[in-house]
């Protein structure tokens, strides 16, 4: 005969009945939840932004600047003083973003990467026309900690008072770019937040598109692989100019890489031309650039014709208000 | 002085060598902040110091070599340490061995008390080191230094390059890109700065990837992992430096004292015995093993035990290694045998690997394996993170061996930091105008290279040269327009030139498209062609060692001859 349960016992077991039951509640209530929340996974959604950066037109300035001189910091400040002064495209206490050319790990003599003293210059006149931050990044090919440092334009835009980003993995956005060959790409983050965006390019050669100008340095605006672009390198420059939309384009020419670009390496390859161009039409710089010193001009340059079919610029510089001085 | 004032001072000393340590291994990165066509860059920290001061890789390499290199004679203040005070850095100094000592003190006293003082008394088997240390030491007389894999400092380097500085910093930049996501404003302020202080400190810019990187890891956590069975395994069985200090120890002034009738036998002085070398009442002290930790000193309630400085042997100690004859012949012909056994195999002249690429300045392969100890600073160094540790490129004699891998990293022409962080001169130490075959701009005089491995003046020192697969190049086999490879090549002019070429495509179009051809007489064998190639996986241009400077045998091309230029 089984003896009668005590009542601690019944206590004891209706306890472990309701733990048991709340346990497996519980486990059934989880494993609802996660079976529910169960998908195939998807790449996070793409910010879809269209910058545009421009200023108007003022039909009483120069749309395109060329100065010559004997200072890179001189014929810098001469070329924006002739288009308007910096402040016609800096607002006050707004962001100032400047994009070098940064790829290459090269000193400034060898003209792979855009002029230090330019690029600084820029960032002086930027601050004084009451920017509230200025920016100076880009996204190398060599290692970039090496490349800022030897191109000198970490050194020198930091001594004139900016802000340098390096291209931390963590600073890239993945952005449609909406282009005709370019969908999403991670962009660097900076790009994403300029309120006064600056191309300060330096003029090189180009194997595949005879030269590296204006346009061709918006391949810096994003990582990734990159190097699947020269598949389509037109379509691509043409794209990345079209999300770009710059307010100024600043193109050093002080030296030029005339060969063997677009890393160069030898002072052999570099002419000197003490030449800086400031234009707000980027097409109109590419174009001028690519006849003066490479006597390139349309079809063979057809990233030229596909920018001004996007409506980026005009590429007939001889039609432009031009303004040629010298400091 | 008392055994705790001691044992304090001690673990100030373990404490202060291993941040310096520390401190110099992440040094050991592209310093920065240099710009200069005139002079190269440098990193401005001693950071080879303990490399360079380690008695074991001074002595191998000088019978490797019949000389020491560079640097190598800051191993003298060591040397003569031990054999004044014997292992005290074991004990004081050795980054390892304090990893292994902060280690073998968890375990808990409590429960393991009684099996730990077992387990502290000498053991037979702490006599392996020696016989490895003859091994390693015959085996650098017969010219290979492979056996200092094993050496402590190279194995740490080594493991903490490759595994666990990796690691740490994935971990660290995990958990900044999680409070980056955190979509609530005082977290990502939080992972901003924690952000910045990291970069500043301890974070590389690039997260590093090595190859072995789990293996060489997992080797490094077993040996700390060791010490939860015995403390110190490692520095009392394995280490030949440990070895060969414990050697020079018999000259040692210092000695331990044992007052037996002070001793009540409660066995403290074992407790945490480091060396395992029998401070106890009763027992014969070993001079060779112990590190002069101080433990037994400071444990001692009844002073039973003290430290002289003296000349006349104590009749309680023993000043030599105990060893076996038997088992010492078997490691000197062991380390004898070994060399010709692996090199038996189709190694060094025959069929050198093709993916066998030595870093820049490396010298002939013989001469490099006279040298290289595998410490992995030429990885640390690294900026690309193009050097890595060989599983066989180089045959088994060079496993772990640096190595470049183009499709993770090229080599940079204007970086020679490799060159200067190599303890050894495997890599010797070489400037950017060699390097790049360009006359030096300071005019400084070339740096007496070994005949071997030099280029000829005005020539660029070449690791090995490009390839193309056309059958995977975009241009030569889809017609499709690239030259990313030409874009990327950075010698002036370049090595990789374009011939136009009329192509027709799928649709029956012709086309002409740019296909690229390598001049081997310019192409340095950088790879930053194969790390640029848009061909995913196997790239469709690729380097191999072919070329190479520094071997006369690894060449193709008929060279004209050059007479009186290599003086």
């Amino acid at each position: 005969m089984i003896p009668p349960a005590p009542a601690a016992d019944r206590r004891r077991f209706l306890l472990r009945v309701l733990r048991l039951g709340g346990a497996s509640a519980a486990t059934i209530a989880l494993g609802g939840y996660l079976a529910g929340r169960s998908r195939r996974p998807e790449e996070a959604a793409a910010l879809d932004v269209t910058r545009d950066h421009r200023v108007a037109d003022d039909p009483t300035l120069p749309e395109m600047v060329v100065a010559q001189g004997e200072s890179p910091a001189a014929i810098t400040r001469r070329a924006i003083e002739e288009i308007g002064g910096m402040g016609r495209f800096v607002q006050k206490g707004k962001t100032v973003v400047l994009k070098p050319n940064i790829a290459w790990d090269r000193l400034p003599e060898q003209a792979a990467t855009t002029n230090p003293d330019v690029l600084a210059e820029l960032v002086r006149l930027s601050l004084a026309a009451g920017a509230g931050s200025v920016i100076v990044t880009d996204v190398s090919c060599n290692a970039a900690e090496a490349c800022f440092d030897r191109s000198g334009i970490a050194a020198a835009a930091k001594a004139a008072g900016a802000e340098v980003v390096y291209p931390e993995p963590r600073l890239f956005r993945d952005v449609n770019l909406k282009g005709q060959v370019l969908g999403v790409w991670p962009v660097l983050e900076p790009f994403l937040e300029a309120d006064t965006l600056i191309n300060v390019p330096i003029a090189k050669h180009h194997s595949l598109t005879g030269v590296t100008l204006g346009m061709k340095n918006w391949y810096g605006l994003i990582g990734g692989d990159r190097s699947r672009l020269h598949q389509r390198i037109h379509e691509s420059i043409a794209d990345l100019a079209a999300f770009a939309r710059p307010t100024l384009t600043v193109l050093d020419a002080y030296r030029i890489l005339a060969r063997s670009g677009p890393t160069g390496g030898s002072v052999d390859d570099v002419e000197v031309k003490k030449i800086v161009i400031a234009s707000t039409n980027p097409v109109a710089v590419d174009a001028y650039a690519a006849r003066a010193w490479w006597n390139l001009a349309p079809p063979r340059l057809r990233f030229l014709r596909l920018a001004e079919q996007q409506g980026l610029g005009r590429g007939d510089f001889e039609a432009l208000r031009t303004s040629v001085v010298s400091a | 002085m008392q055994g705790t004032t001691l044992r304090r001072l001690r673990l100030a000393s373990q404490i202060v060598f291993l941040v310096l340590f520390l401190v110099l291994l992440l040094r050991t990165e592209f310093p920065g902040s240099i710009r200069s066509a005139t002079v190269d860059v440098r990193i401005p920290y001693p950071v080879g110091l303990f490399l360079e001061s380690d008695p074991l890789v001074a002595i191998a390499t000088a019978l490797s070599t019949g000389a020491l290199y560079r640097n190598l004679l800051w191993a003298a203040p060591l040397l003569l340490l031990a054999i004044l005070v014997g292992r005290a850095f074991c004990g004081w100094v050795c980054p390892l061995g304090t990893l292994n000592h902060f280690l073998g003190s968890l375990k808990s006293e409590k429960k393991r008390g009684v099996t730990l003082i077992e387990s502290n008394r000498y053991k037979k088997w702490q006599a392996t080191k020696y016989y490895i240390l003859a091994a390693v030491l015959v085996m650098a007389l017969a010219g290979s230094v492979t056996g200092l894999l094993l050496d402590p400092l190279s194995f740490l380097v080594r493991s903490l390059t490759v595994s666990v500085l990796p690691a740490v910093n994935y971990a660290l930049r995990s958990g900044v890109a999680f409070t980056d996501a955190v979509p609530f404003e005082p977290a990502r302020l939080v992972g901003n700065g924690l952000s910045f202080v990291l970069n500043a400190t301890v974070l590389t810019f690039k997260q590093p990837h090595f190859n072995q990187a789990f293996f060489i890891g997992a080797l490094f956590g077993f040996v700390l992992f060791l010490n939860m069975r015995v403390t110190r395994f490692w520095c009392r069985a394995i280490c030949p430096l440990g070895a060969l200090l414990g050697v020079c120890s018999m000259w040692s002034l210092v000695q331990l004292r044992k007052h037996d009738e002070q001793c009540n036998d409660c066995r403290l002085c074992l407790l945490h015995c480091q060396g395992g070398d029998d401070p106890i009442p009763g027992a014969t002290w070993r001079k060779a093993e112990c590190h002069l930790c101080m433990n037994c000193l400071g444990d001692c309630q009844e002073g039973g035990l003290s430290f002289h400085w003296t000349t006349s042997p104590q009749r309680t100690t023993r000043e030599t290694p105990q060893l076996q004859r038997r088992a010492v012949i078997t490691g000197l012909v062991s380390g004898a045998g070994l060399l010709p056994l692996i090199r038996s195999g189709p190694g060094l002249k025959t069929a050198a690997d093709p993916l066998l690429i030595r870093p820049p300045g490396s010298l002939d392969e013989s001469h490099f394996l006279e040298r290289c100890i595998r410490c992995a600073d030429c990885m640390k160094v690294c900026p690309n993170n193009a050097l890595h540790p060989a599983l066989f490129e180089g045959g088994v004699e060079g496993l772990w061996s640096p190595v470049l891998v183009p499709r993770i990293g090229y080599c940079e022409p204007n970086c020679v930091l490799c060159s200067q962080v190599c303890p050894t001169g495997a890599i010797w130490e070489i400037t950017v105008a060699e390097k790049t075959g360009t006359p030096s701009p300071a005019g400084e005089a070339l740096l007496a290279l070994p005949d071997d491995g030099r280029a000829a003046p005005g020539e660029p020192i070449r690791i090995g040269t490009a390839f193309y697969d056309r059958g995977r190049c975009l241009p030569w086999a889809m017609g499709v327009e690239c030259i990313v490879c030409e874009e990327w090549c950075p010698t002036s002019p370049k090595a990789i030139y374009l011939v136009s070429a009329d192509v027709t495509d799928a649709q029956g179009q012709v086309k002409a498209v740019r296909q690229p051809y390598v001049d081997p007489r310019r192409c340095t064998g950088c790879g930053a062609c194969e790390f640029a190639c848009p061909i995913k996986g196997r790239p469709a241009v690729y380097v191999t060692s072919a070329g190479e400077t520094r071997s006369r045998a690894n060449q193709f091309l008929l060279q004209e001859n050059q007479p009186q230029q290599r003086s």
